[in-house]
């Protein structure tokens, strides 16, 4: 069975928008609450390697794509979610089920002011020790 | 912790860019732990970008870095062009030809670049000086067709810069030719070499599963066992119409690292040959004046992996949002588990091995936790793996392989 349609059916209702462009690039929307076992899904089952995520603020929240990549085969799965609430936004860290997620979260982190929950090292990654508390550069506005 | 030494790796060597800062933990000769501190040279592109146009941030990801000058550039074309509709409906063909000779002719400079420091790492500084001086050929190359030996300014929306000139090609070709002898020699010198074996044999060892969790690419996952390669995977450059082949090696050693660039710069040597005879005649740019609201995602397989870019458009002629993932940030963080447990004889080549852009390893200072004094300083670290590379010399010449 396609990747794809194993997505659709573990995932089912959990799945909130689905887009598909011609350059094989497929975006689907899932809830903050089932990021967990949308990775686990994805990372572990399907074995589809985390290539990075893209946080962006947007006028109605912050918005957190994770680009995961089933190497050769070409397509790129980006599993949107959004945090409506800009001033508690949070949402479970991927961290503890690879550590490959450790350095990505910590930027978001450090960016964009978003809590990753149950990170174990959620530390500054680049941004310089002096730098103010609670001012985050990539916020908008 | 309870360990007696610390050896701070960086931050800073005014010879090196891309500050990065190990800090070793060291129990009598092995690594215990390390931690790895970066950030030192953030430049905030990501925010800077919004406030160029879109033709401008072309420029502005070409200085990310110096060595992979096109594969940022490239990257992030191809994310503009994946709202457009892709680089294979929009680019003229002969301009995705000359994309992947510069992007290829970039992996050559840069696996000769490492071959050579790598080789100076463990005391082999005749292979840096030969790795060094066929990689000024591939140099003038890029001069000759690009006008500059680094930061090329070649790509651009819609196509390239400047054409490849067909007086060029024979100047190109003789370049290629007389390369591939001295990669013969490169190859037979490390495979041959007993010395190199026994030093990068069994070093800095990351397993397919290590490779996995850490979500690491390029020659440093592919030197493991992990079957991965944009070039073939992503549909850019003309990658599907040229004959060359994934070189993939399964011991994850330093030994395995060195042994798949190698066989890369083969391959990429191919590549070039085939581009240029194949290469149709025609336009080099499709003249493209606006970006529509969307977003795209362009992966390049730069020398070092995956570098990946997402563009986020409005319609106005910026990006709201520009996410960039060097292939390096991934790689650099593995060494979290490669390190530990080697000795610190071994601890610059494993560092190195991933090829983290010129690594700091030339940045290095023991120093003894009870009275912060400086034991070692980075020289002494680098004398300390060449001397290691000289006593197994002499022991093999003596008759005993391995002592020392």
């Amino acid at each position: 069975m396609d990747k794809r349609d194993i997505i659709k059916k573990r995932l089912g209702a959990k799945i909130i928008s689905w887009e598909e462009t011609p350059t094989h690039k497929i975006y689907f929307g899932v809830k903050k609450e089932d990021i967990l076992e949308t990775a686990r899904l994805l990372f572990r089952e399907l074995g589809l390697r985390f290539s990075t995520a893209s946080a962006t603020d947007t006028p109605s929240g912050f918005e957190i794509i994770y680009h995961f990549v089933p190497d050769g085969e070409g397509q790129v799965y980006s599993v949107r979610l959004m945090l409506e609430d800009k001033k508690q936004a949070q949402v479970d860290s991927l961290t503890p089920m690879f550590p490959g997620a450790e350095w990505i979260e910590r930027e978001i982190w450090e960016m964009l002011g978003i809590n990753f929950k149950n990170h174990p090292n959620l530390k500054r990654l680049l941004l310089a020790e002096d730098w103010p508390e609670g001012d985050y550069p990539l916020r908008k506005g | 912790m309870s360990h007696k030494i610390i050896v701070p790796i960086g931050p800073y060597h005014p010879l090196q860019e891309e500050p990065e800062f190990f800090q070793l933990f060291v129990e009598g000769e092995r690594v215990e732990d390390i931690d790895i501190i970066i950030g030192y040279n953030h430049r905030g592109i990501e925010k800077l970008s919004e406030s160029k146009h879109f033709d401008q941030v072309a420029f502005l990801v070409e200085r990310i870095c110096g060595i992979c000058s096109s594969s940022h550039p490239y990257a992030y074309v191809l994310a503009v062009e994946d709202i457009l509709g892709g680089e294979a409906k929009i680019v003229p063909e002969r301009a995705i030809y000359i994309r992947t000779i510069v992007d290829e002719l970039q992996r050559i400079h840069s696996h000769l670049l490492w071959l050579g420091l790598a080789g100076h790492f463990i005391g082999y500084n005749t292979v840096w000086m030969w790795a060094w001086k066929y990689r000024e050929p591939v140099l003038d190359c890029f001069e000759m067709i690009t006008g500059n030996r680094n930061n090329y300014g070649m790509i651009k929306i819609g196509g390239v810069r400047r054409d490849i000139k067909d007086e060029d090609i024979p100047v190109l070709k003789k370049t290629l030719d007389e390369l591939s002898p001295a990669l013969d020699m490169f190859k037979g010198a490390i495979m041959d070499d007993p010395v190199i074996k026994m030093r990068l044999k069994g070093v800095g060892v990351l397993s397919r599963q290590q490779i996995i969790d850490w979500c690491v690419v390029g020659p440093t996952a592919r030197a493991s066992g992990v079957n991965m390669d944009v070039r073939r995977d992503a549909g850019y450059g003309v990658y599907d119409r040229i004959n060359w082949s994934v070189i993939i090696e399964k011991d994850g050693d330093v030994f395995a690292k060195t042994i798949v660039r190698i066989l890369e710069m083969y391959e990429s040597v191919g590549i070039i040959r085939q581009c240029l005879d194949k290469m149709p005649k025609g336009d080099i740019d499709a003249d493209i004046k606006d970006i529509p609201p969307g977003e795209g995602i362009g992966r390049v397989e730069a020398p070092r992996g995956e570098c990946f870019h997402y563009i986020k458009s409005d319609g106005t002629n910026r990006p709201i949002r520009h996410k960039i993932r060097a292939p390096s940030y991934m790689n650099v963080a593995s060494n979290k588990v490669s390190v530990i447990g080697s000795t610190i004889s071994d601890a610059t080549i494993t560092l190195a091995a991933v090829d983290p852009c010129y690594c700091c390893t030339e940045r290095l200072a023991v120093i003894n936790r009870a009275d912060n004094k400086k034991v070692m300083n980075g020289w002494d670290l680098i004398k300390l793996s060449q001397e290691k590379t000289l006593k197994l010399k002499e022991g093999l010449e003596n008759g005993r392989p391995g002592a020392g």
